[in-house]
């Protein structure tokens, strides 16, 4: 338990699932910072990118925590920094220290990066900066080298696309156009490599497809090849903006096909994607019966709460209402908002009564609201409030799709259930699993 | 160039240097910020967070709050949030973009305070400086609005330890070692600012005979002790030896002559480079003198407040190089090893304030021995 440090009261708020407005159940307010680390910031998607250099142009403050992030990963060696002072924000030469500072970097590098991708932060946007200058020049200085625009400005995270969403578009934004191959599929925007036991990879290969991903690129060369991709498949909710843009650019096909744990849905979006491939919708029934097997195994097994965290999926309602309908003890689920593909696993939950309550995870009080619940949870922020180590240690989906996604899920939560991790030093490993350094 | 790094790291900012000097008294510590500086202080400068329940937040200002002025909604997210937690007192420090629309920081602590009762403290901070500034103006902050002016002094000799914050001083005993160190020189420590304290002994700060400044986060808040109490200060750090038994006299003879002190009495010269935060590095540079009579030269990113004539100031990556010119041993956070001249011996001396977490497990407590240091010497 933490160390009492004041007079303040325990409080734990929350609100019932039936009284949850959606998408947004709590006032904006001051915000906290649950120490679970294991969602992967800006600094490391672009990471992703083989053989680019970040370059990031902030405020010491706003550097030390991606400094830090390249530092932990082993990838300082393909990051530097520029820093603002306040004379530059007096001064207006904004442009000059992005130009001159990005140019003397790249002078003094050991090597010479394919690609760099240059992160300006919420201050050029409040000054005017041009950009658009600034990379003309940069591009006229080194020719051989691709700059692209990355963005540190959280402030505008309620103003159009936010920095998660431009991270996801703007790595994709060096790819060329190239002559594309009517048989070649690459999926955009996911953190992790997509599993190739998932029904998603099954069918572009079994449809006789290549499936392209970053994650898979060694080199620069191999990164340009996304070009080639005819279709462009994002799974993952903030990655559409990126998939929409690239096609759009180089041409071929964006379809999101959505990370679900929902049968139907998964049927869905399955039969979407088989007549965009030309192929034959599967005979999904085996998988599901192995799904229905699976939850049954966890009713049985599995009789303690079960609580649910937005880190673990980008359908952490979705999460609920499977085990919830699988029979499971349900009873938290933290998430600060939902997004808008999560109306209709809402709407079930809440038509089926069920008696869950919804827990932020950034308001003020959470700061007070660790407990030591028995009970087994699904993501580390949910870990992390409920004080267990019998957790499920995964992020962002973790790379599954589909009825696998499901398997995986069963999967891990027994294992949780049988063996207790060390939830204080996992959960505070940054970037869980980002291995693209 | 100024103000780029190829490879090394960027310190802790000035509104985490407010944060940690604040952390364990009680409070309420909002950074004004859109987003990332909380998890970027509590990831990697505050390793208390997972055991302590303190107070730091972050405003989550967005664009159009910044762009409309609208410090109301900062203000009363504080008074709710106050309100419902109880906190001793509030903090309200900032970062760039409250720093371009010129926030002012002592309104809105007066404006916190007349809708709360609460009182609260608003440290101008603007996210481009080390934490040496942040902290600094905090713990002066803190005596100019809580120090009691009238604390009788205490029967028995006493000190106040002062710039103590895990940036500088490891969660792995090190503030203990410093208050060990006190005891053995003949004083009991009156209070600490501000690792293993309280609200109440800090304010009872005015009853210690002596103030011991252990970092450069220390000495706006000594200087303003020594001016407004009239207690004298030392600056120095211990290391386990001879430098140990010289700071422990300067506290004893300072005590009793008030006259305020650097403990050092070497110049920064020498073929061994230091890098670091300026009084831990001067006492290791000290220690290492009078251990095997090498002098060493100090390089301080952080501050140029404290140094010995040869020493220093260097905040960026190319002035730290050039300060490095001719070292043959240079000893500092194992981040600065790819900047250190070729063929120079490389001894780490981890940092938390520099590195982060990243090297916790191997940072050296000084006051404990420096053994590890001067076997590779």
């Amino acid at each position: 338990m933490l160390k009492r440090v004041n007079e303040s009261p325990r409080t734990n708020v929350h609100v019932h699932l039936k009284d949850a407005a959606f998408p947004a159940p709590f006032a904006s307010g001051l915000e906290y910072a649950a120490p679970a680390r294991g969602t992967w910031n800006i600094a490391h998607v672009g990471m992703l990118m083989p053989e680019a250099h970040e370059i990031f142009v902030c405020a010491a403050g706003c550097l030390r925590g991606v400094v830090l992030t390249a530092a932990e990963m082993g990838a300082s060696h393909r990051f530097s920094t520029v820093e603002v002072k306040e004379n530059n924000l007096l001064d207006g030469d904004m442009e000059d220290l992005i130009i001159e500072g990005v140019s003397d970097v790249i002078r003094k590098l050991p090597y010479t990066p394919r690609a760099v991708l240059v992160y300006t932060s919420c201050v050029h946007h409040f000054t005017g900066c041009d950009l658009d200058v600034c990379y003309r020049e940069l591009r006229a200085r080194f020719p051989h080298i691709d700059f692209t625009d990355c963005y540190m400005n959280p402030i505008m995270r309620k103003s159009g696309l936010t920095p998660d969403q431009l991270m996801r578009r703007q790595l994709y934004s060096l790819i060329r156009p190239r002559e594309k191959d009517p048989k070649c599929v690459a999926i955009l925007g996911s953190d992790f490599e997509l599993n190739e036991d998932s029904e998603l990879a099954k069918m572009i290969r079994g449809a006789g497809y290549r499936l392209l991903e970053i994650q898979r690129c060694k080199t620069y060369e191999d990164y340009q090849q996304l070009g080639e991709a005819s279709i462009y498949i994002t799974t993952y909710p903030s990655a559409i903006p990126g998939g929409e843009a690239l096609a759009q650019r180089i041409g071929g096909t964006h379809i999101h096909i959505p990370y679900t744990l929902d049968y139907d849905e998964i049927d869905a979006n399955l039969r979407k994607l088989a007549d965009l491939l030309g192929c034959d919708m599967p005979d999904t029934k085996p998988m599901r019966d192995a799904c229905d097997a699976a939850l049954a195994k966890l009713r049985e097994v599995i009789t303690e709460d079960v609580t649910v965290d937005y880190t673990y999926c980008p359908r952490v309602l979705g999460a609920a209402r499977l085990l919830h309908e699988a029979g499971l003890h349900v009873t938290r689920v933290y998430a600060d908002s939902f997004t808008g593909f999560e109306r209709g696993d809402y709407d079930a939950l809440r038509a089926a009564n069920a008696d869950i309550t919804i827990h932020p995870t950034a308001h003020a009080a959470m700061r007070f609201a660790v407990s030591e619940m028995p009970c087994l949870a699904v993501g580390q922020k949910a870990a992390y409030f409920c004080g267990t180590d019998h957790f499920v240690n995964e992020v962002e989906g973790g790379g599954h799709w589909g009825y696998e996604a499901i398997l995986s899920l069963c999967s891990l939560m027994l294992d949780a259930h049988e063996n207790a991790k060390p939830m204080r030093e996992l959960v505070a490993i940054k970037g869980m699993g980002c291995s693209c350094v | 160039m100024r103000q780029t790094s190829g490879i090394i790291s960027t310190y802790s900012a000035d509104v985490f240097g407010v944060c940690s000097a604040l952390f364990e008294l009680g409070g309420m510590v909002v950074m004004h910020d859109a987003s990332g500086c909380n998890s970027t202080y509590t990831t990697h400068d505050e390793p208390r967070w997972m055991d302590m329940d303190a107070m730091v937040y972050i405003s989550g200002i967005s664009e159009m709050e910044a762009i409309m002025g609208e410090d109301s909604k900062l203000v009363s997210d504080i008074a709710d949030a106050a309100r419902e937690l109880h906190p001793r007192f509030v903090a309200v420090a900032g970062t760039p973009i409250p720093a371009m629309t010129g926030f002012d920081y002592a309104a809105c602590a007066a404006m916190i305070e007349g809708e709360t009762g609460i009182p609260a403290l608003g440290v101008t901070t603007t996210g481009m400086n080390s934490y040496v500034l942040g902290a600094s103006r905090a713990y002066k902050m803190f005596c100019e609005k809580f120090v009691k002016r009238d604390a009788a002094k205490t029967d028995a000799p006493s000190v106040n330890i002062v710039g103590m914050t895990p940036l500088d001083f490891s969660i792995k005993g090190e503030a203990e070692s410093v208050v060990r160190f006190c005891e053995r020189a003949g004083f009991a420590v009156n209070a600490n600012f501000s690792m293993g304290c309280t609200f109440d002994e800090l304010v009872n700060a005015g009853a210690a005979h002596v103030n011991l400044v252990v970092s450069a986060c220390g000495l706006a808040a000594a200087k303003w002790m020594q001016a407004e109490l009239g207690i004298p200060y030392v600056i120095g750090t211990p290391v386990a030896g001879p430098y140990a038994d010289a700071l422990a006299d300067l506290l004893c003879e300072t005590a009793r002559t008030r006259r305020d002190g650097l403990c050092a009495a070497h110049a920064g010269t020498g073929d061994i480079a230091i890098i670091g935060e300026n009084v831990r590095s001067i006492a290791l540079a000290e220690a290492i003198a009078l251990a095997t009579g090498r002098d060493c030269r100090v390089i301080s990113s952080v501050n140029e407040d404290i140094l010995r004539p040869g020493d220093v100031y260097a905040p960026w990556e190319d002035d730290v190089i050039a300060a490095l010119d001719g070292a043959k041993v240079v000893i500092a956070d194992p981040m600065f090893a790819p900047i250190a001249p070729k063929g120079a011996k490389f001894i780490h001396n981890a940092h938390e304030a520099c590195s982060g977490r990243l090297w916790r497990s191997e940072i050296i407590d000084p006051a404990a021995g420096i053994d590890a240091i001067l076997s590779q010497l």
